[in-house]
């Protein structure tokens, strides 16, 4: 600690930080407009300049070091001089257009120019004028607005670790552009809209709807993956308007991904159903609340009655509020039957009944940053958890190994130590050499079960390569002090989830290291927590779709899209004889399968709570009132409950669900334990045929961020093709941008690409998009035929 | 052009008069040439004398060499900032001669670029770096292909590479070319470029000895300064010293360009006269008056004629006077010369040449230039003097790199020493000297024989 | 996309510099490539950016920060005469002129047979030896008066 005196005001500062932030720290505040306290120090706006006793000239306080003993003076005459001048030469090219500009109201050019601007233009010379930018559908461009501060240049460069913009020429010819015309594709793209400090970086969905000022305020949570970001919602007149971050520096930081920020616009989507609605004799007709819920109550007495309530299955969404889950598993298991799940797109569900607790991240959130050596198995990490991977990413600029053992090779713009990639069917053998290497290194006998793993057993599809990445894993995690191992979705969802959960149990016993879950979902930490699982004899999802039932009740799901078989899933609703879908949404699917749509809240619209994948309790209120007749779902079920006459659906809040489900108010949830015990290490063997490589493209993976017209329209969001590598090509007589037939009797038709990132004998079709549903399970042997 | 006349010469010493015809052609440049007039034997008595890294910083001190890049930093001195120990460090060397006026470099790495290799080995020996870059011109591409030519030689003969001479300490030497980016001589922007960015200056601190190339401790010198260091660490740096005057170690390339009869490059002591090197490069051309000088390259502040006649060439004169030596490029107008449109094409320059990373020089040296071009082309307004003195003082201090003074200093002398040209000019809405005078005034210049094309 | 020869060049630069420097040789890469091409296309500088795995963004910055480096196609023969003020009080401006009504261009234009073009050039670092001029960027002249000038065309064919 140093002593300093900013303003006269004595402080204790820590050596090593700059001027400015030991000034914000004591809450002196000093105008700057390139400094971010994210990003590297550029000290090119020179707006913070401040005066420094001794110094003959002022200094930047953004990029000088505290001294002790350093007396600086903020607001002196040389400093406040330095500062307007500085403000003249930003202001004499600026357009001074902010009564149409954007990000009038909360544009620190224009507050600081109220302060520091003089009203005398002394320039008087011809303005710069630059050209606009296409940077693709989410961000839009006013270029001659730009002050050339290079936030968002550095944000590209060190966040999200892909130099899309940068600031071409020199002089006062600088201009922030990409690189000719090319759309920003990073996910986390929208965060530069933020960090602009003018605006030259507006955001597209939101432009000229509202001006800021106009708009309110509210705190919300991000239904997405399961990070769990915080968010500010800005809306008016009952209408999501924009969607901000807000901070919190142990989830989401000062960021969100692209479909936290945009996929709000699948609020106010044209498809959002706002009356319930009941098929009668084939037709759909719109109908009072009651008609529809004694419709949905009778058809649950009758199949309970009639068929037996193990006839009814209920598939609730992973994104669903830990009150919607409550109350669901509470309404199944009112009405006797104990077919439950939101494990939609999970296949392996023998673990069940071997947990010692709650499958989460197995750490907090923060301490990703301060691994040392991180394996990640079997996940598209950057697109299916973009914020964890930004801090992985800084985890490994500051030196941290991170390798991967995965079927995909994208570039997930992180510096990987190693990285082994493996048809989906080899993943556990992949994952098990690790673990030998890592016995081996630490001179413990090697685990029977795995004997066969490696060089001259078996099961030793891996090649000397990937053997030889093993042991570079190995040696990578044995030689660190602080080492993880995590599961992504791609692990979760394999048909042998609970195989690779005990070898990265074995692992990460073995290292003294931790293991934990990306948690896919915005709940799929509450979901277990809620009790919307399968108790004794129930039925799991994949359960509930393999063997159908005469009833399924759906909360906030999409089965076609959202489940691990799409294709089963839709045929097993479409047989039911009844279908209650409790949804934000009527899509044409719903509309063939169901026969009674109840219109339930988006998360904007109903109070509720989102426990993340590090088991942090989040609760939320709405920030806007349900459209039309939409009810939040919490109250349906409860309504519902009350119809059907089962005891304890006499709640008055969501609050007192979630109270009397977690035992009071708590800010983690107790019982979260990774560990299974009595898995049989049964690795598999080198599987014959084409194997399925699915991944859940990021704007695909939920029903919202699907109705997110702007997100649709990016990059990421693609029509899905088949992706496979060079030999397999050529051995199945294909070639790149060939339409080839995929999946059993051709069932979908899709374009060939060469990516060889895919492993030999694999092909890799997206799922969770209507072209590729028909291919059935995520994992699968697949026929791939020319068109 | 090459060395006209030297007094006293040290760096020249023996150099070869180059073929002004063809500057390709082998002009004593070669290892064999160098070893002839001496060459590498201050490495080997380096070497065979087993000196410390100490006594060499100490020896070169001791010579009050000061950098000849423009700053005049005592070069040992600087050394001396370098950490010891760190496992990776480096020695670079800055030959993005583009100051305009300037031109010693060139000649130098034209006609010895032994003395350069040879410096750079020593200074890396000092400092404790292994690897060394030596950041050419892009303009002088000719001579980076020399260089590399140079630098295969000495690797060849052992003076470069693993075990240097068998005396158990490794350096290697690169060559890196620039493309056209006057701020690529600031340091730290040299630093960026070798490193294939954009050639934007860093924020100091920290310095290049603490972070400098690829984030390792870095040494960073002029040519000129390297290629005096064999001369030290041979004769001593007392001998260095005592050529020049206290405090202003040794001779020093003066390059003279613009209004005299001889241009050209004149080794001369620290502390002669400026009388004398004007003599020496042939006096004012045709007899005409003397009207001002930029003594130390276009970034120094202009003085006019009485006070340069007075001044004698060294840091502490010419400081003395108001401007600064700077790297000693002096730019010799005469009185047909109309300083409003002389400031105007420097201050384009700077305008041209910022980097355009921080405000007030992105944003001055385009304001600066309008201003001065308007007032060239008529169009002033009584208040654009005061308003082109408050611009430039209101970058001058305030930006990253030095580019920022070295666009407003001109400005400042300028109006300073001739505001009354700049009223006239906007009071008549044209020049005090006649156009057709100035246009005679700087024609081509044919002093040397017909036909040479250097 | 860039000949064998060319890539070898590329990478004896790439040599130079420390085995994770790769970025170090895009300025030689830039200037070989162009060499070759004439100019920097932007499938040229697309491919040098994958070439020595950078962004095709870092790869641009540099491109279009140091003016040496073509951005659009140049005539055979780039003459850059250097104006700045050293050069001008020896007859940089009238060697500029000179050209300029030789040739019947202006700055930054290119002779109609695709011949010449004609740059303002900024201090070469030559000064003593004013008029100077680069030719294609890597060849200097100097003492550029009206006969000179009127033999390097003669010579450019
Ligand atoms: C805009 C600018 C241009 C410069 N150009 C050069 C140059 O062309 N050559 C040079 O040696 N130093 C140049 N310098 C000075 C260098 O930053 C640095 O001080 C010098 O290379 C150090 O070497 P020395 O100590 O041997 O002089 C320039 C500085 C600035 C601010
Ligand atoms: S002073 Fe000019 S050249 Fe130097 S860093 Fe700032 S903008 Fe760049
Ligand atoms: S905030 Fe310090 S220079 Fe921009």
């Amino acid at each position: 600690m140093l002593e300093i005196e900013i303003d006269g005001k004595p402080l204790q500062v820590e050596e090593g930080k700059m001027l400015i932030e030991a000034a914000h720290a004591a809450g002196i505040y000093i105008p700057h407009f390139c400094y971010h306290k994210k990003l590297s120090i550029a000290a090119n706006c020179r707006m913070c300049l401040v005066e420094i006793e001794k110094a003959p000239k002022p200094m930047p306080a953004c990029a000088t070091p505290v001294a002790k003993g350093m007396k600086v003076f903020t607001h002196s005459a040389l400093a406040v001089k330095a500062q307007k001048d500085v403000m003249e030469f930003l202001l004499m090219n600026h357009p001074l257009d902010c009564p149409i500009c954007d990000q009038g109201g909360e544009c620190q050019l224009q507050d600081l120019a109220v302060g520091y601007g003089s009203s005398a233009a002394r320039f008087q010379e011809e303005k710069r004028v630059v050209s606009n930018k296409n940077l693709g559908a989410l961000v839009a461009t006013d270029m001659t607005r730009c002050i050339n501060c290079t936030r968002c240049v550095r944000f590209t460069q060190e966040i999200s670790g892909l130099m899309e913009l940068g600031q071409a020429f020199r002089g006062d010819r600088a201009e922030i552009m990409s690189f000719v015309e090319k759309t920003v594709d990073s996910e986390l793209s929208g965060n530069i809209i933020d960090l602009c400090p003018v605006g030259a970086l507006t955001s597209k969905t939101f432009r000229f709807s509202a001006r800021t000022w106009e708009m309110a305020r509210r705190k919300s949570v991000s239904p997405h993956d399961g990070l769990g970001s915080n968010l500010i919602v800005q809306t008016q007149h009952d209408h999501v308007k924009r969607v901000l971050p807000l901070e919190n520096e142990q989830l989401n930081e000062c960021w969100l991904s692209d479909k936290e920020r945009f996929s709000y616009e699948g609020l106010n989507s044209t498809e959002r159903l706002t009356r319930p609605m009941v098929k009668q004799g084939g037709k759909w007709q719109e109908v009072d609340w009651n008609v529809a819920l004694d419709y949905a109550a009778h058809a649950l007495r009758d199949v309970a009655k009639n068929h037996g309530a193990a006839e009814i299955g209920m598939l609730v969404s992973p994104h669903a509020t830990l009150e919607e889950m409550t109350l669901a598993a509470k309404l199944t298991h009112g009405i006797g039957s104990k077919n439950i799940d939101f494990r939609l797109r999970q296949a392996d569900f023998s673990a069940d009944g071997k947990r010692k607790g709650t499958p989460w991240l197995g750490m907090k959130v923060a301490e990703l940053n301060t691994l040392d050596r991180v394996l990640v198995v079997g996940s598209f990490l950057r697109k299916d958890h973009p914020l964890l991977a930004q801090r992985l990413r800084q985890a490994a600029k500051k030196g941290a190994q991170i390798s991967l053992v995965h079927s995909a090779q994208d570039n997930l713009l992180i510096k990987l130590f190693a990285q082994a990639t493996v048809a989906p069917s080899q993943l556990p053998t992949q994952l098990a050499a690790v673990v030998k290497a890592v016995a081996a290194l630490k001179g413990i006998a090697a685990d029977p079960a795995l004997a066969k793993v490696g060089a001259g057993g078996t099961a030793s599809a891996g090649s000397a390569a990937n053997q030889e990445t093993a042991q570079k894993i190995a040696a990578s995690l044995v030689a660190g002090s602080n080492a993880a191992i995590l599961l992504g979705n791609f692990a979760q969802q394999h048909p042998q989830a609970a195989l690779l959960n005990a070898l990265a149990q074995q692992l990460a016993g073995l290292l003294g290291a931790r293991f934990g879950f990306l948690g896919e979902a915005a709940n799929s930490v509450g979901g277990y927590v809620a009790g919307a699982i399968p108790v004794a004899d129930g039925m799991n999802a994949a359960a509930m779709l393999a063997a159908p039932r005469k009833l399924y009740l759906l909360l906030g799901t999409e089965p076609e899209f959202d489940c691990a078989d799409g294709a089963r899933a839709l045929a097993a609703l479409q047989q039911a004889s009844s279908v209650i879908a409790l949804s934000s949404y009527k899509s044409a699917a719903a509309l063939d399968y169901a026969d009674v749509l109840l219109p339930v809240s988006p998360f904007s619209e109903t109070s509720g709570t989102f426990i993340n994948t590090e088991g942090r309790v989040q609760s939320f209120y709405a920030v806007v009132k349900p459209q039309g007749e939409t009810r939040p779902a919490w109250k349906v079920l409860r309504v519902l409950g009350n119809i059907l006459e089962l005891d304890g659906f006499n709640y008055e809040s969501s609050e007192q669900v979630r109270d009397e489900l977690l035992g009071g108010k708590t800010d983690f949830v107790s019982g979260l334990d990774n560990a299974i015990d009595g898995i049989a290490k049964e690795i598999p063997t080198a599987a014959a045929g084409i194997e399925r490589i699915a991944d859940v493209p990021i704007h695909f993976a939920d029903a919202l961020v699907r109705r997110a017209s702007s997100l649709q329209a990016t990059a990421d969001a693609s029509v899905p093709s088949a992706r496979i590598n060079a030999a397999t090509l050529a051995k199945l007589g294909v070639a790149a941008g060939d339409m080839v037939k995929v999946g059993a009797g051709g069932t979908a038709t899709l374009l060939a690409r060469l990516d060889d990132g895919v492993p030999d004998n694999c092909v890799r079709v997206a799922a969770a998009h209507a072209s590729t549903v028909g291919l059935g399970p995520m994992f699968a042997n697949l026929t791939v035929e020319r068109a | 052009m090459a060395i006209l006349e030297a007094i006293n010469p040290t760096l020249t010493a023996g150099w070869h008069q180059p073929d002004l015809r063809d500057m390709n052609r082998d002009t004593g440049w070669r290892l064999k040439d160098y070893e002839a007039r001496g060459g590498y034997q201050a490495l080997k008595k380096v070497i065979s004398d087993k000196l410390s890294q100490d006594q060499v910083i100490a020896e070169v001190k001791t010579s009050v060499l000061r950098g000849r890049g423009g700053a005049g930093f005592p070069t040992g001195l600087k050394w001396s900032f370098m950490p010891k120990g760190a496992p990776e460090k480096y020695i670079v060397c800055n030959t993005d001669e583009g100051e305009p006026g300037t031109f010693k470099d060139r000649d130098i790495m034209r006609l010895d670029p032994h003395s350069v290799i040879e410096g750079m080995i020593i200074a890396g020996y000092a400092v404790g770096a292994t690897r060394g870059y030596n950041y050419i011109h892009g303009e002088v591409y000719e001579l980076y292909q020399r260089f590399e030519e140079a630098l295969d030689e000495a690797r060849a003969a052992g003076y470069l590479g693993k075990n240097v001479l068998g005396a158990g300490f490794d350096f290697d030497l690169f060559a890196h070319q620039g493309y056209g980016a006057y701020i690529c001589g600031e340091e730290t922007a040299l630093l960026e470029s070798i490193e294939g960015k954009k050639g934007q200056p860093r924020y100091k601190p920290p310095f290049p000895a603490n972070v400098g190339l690829y984030g390792k401790p870095t040494t960073i010198n002029n040519t000129e300064s390297l290629a005096s260091i064999p001369y030290i660490l041979r004769s001593g740096g007392q001998s260095f010293l005592d050529l020049g005057k206290p405090n202003n170690g040794g001779t020093k390339l003066f390059s003279v360009s613009g209004h005299v009869n001889k241009p050209g490059n004149f080794e001369v002591p620290m502390g002669t006269p400026f009388a004398t090197l004007l003599e020496m490069a042939g006096g004012v051309r045709a007899g005409r008056k003397l009207k001002a000088v930029i003594p130390g390259g276009s970034s120094a502040p202009v003085l006019p004629a009485d006070i340069i006649m007075d001044c004698t060439l060294d840091y502490d004169s010419i400081a003395k006077a108001g401007s600064m030596l700077g790297s000693g490029a002096v730019i010799v107008m005469d009185e047909t010369v109309c300083m409003v449109q002389a400031l105007e094409r420097l201050s384009w320059f700077y305008y041209e040449e910022s980097c355009g990373q921080c405000t007030p020089c992105r944003e001055g040296t385009g304001w600066l230039y309008k201003v001065i071009h308007r007032i060239e082309h008529g169009l002033g307004r009584p208040e654009d003097i005061d308003l082109l003195n408050d611009v430039a003082g209101n970058i001058m201090g305030r930006t990253i790199c030095a580019l920022g003074d070295a666009a407003a200093l001109p400005v400042r002398s300028f109006v300073k020493h001739f505001r009354s040209e700049f009223e006239y000019h906007i009071e008549h809405k044209r020049c005090l000297v006649p156009r057709d005078v100035q246009k005679a005034g700087s024609t081509f210049h044919t002093r040397l024989m017909a036909g040479a094309t250097c | 996309m860039l000949s064998e020869a060319t890539l070898r060049r590329i990478d004896r630069e790439v040599s130079k510099y420390p085995d994770d420097q790769k970025q170090s040789a895009v300025m030689a890469a830039l200037v070989f490539a162009q060499e070759e091409k004439g100019w920097l296309a932007n499938e040229t500088i697309s491919y040098v950016a994958s070439y020595l795995e950078l962004s095709e963004m870092a790869v641009f910055e540099v491109a279009s920060f140091y003016n040496m480096y073509n951005l659009a196609p140049v005539g055979k023969y780039k003459l850059t005469v250097c104006t700045n003020l050293p050069c001008a009080l020896s007859g940089g401006v009238h060697a500029a002129d000179y050209l300029k009504s030789k040739l019947g261009i202006g700055f930054n234009e290119t002779t109609p047979d695709g011949k010449f073009t004609l740059k303002e050039g900024e201090c070469m670092g030559a000064c003593g030896d004013a008029p100077v001029m680069l030719v294609n960027n890597h060849h200097m002249r100097c003492f550029m008066t009206p006969q000179e000038i009127d033999q390097l065309l003669a010579e450019c064919k």
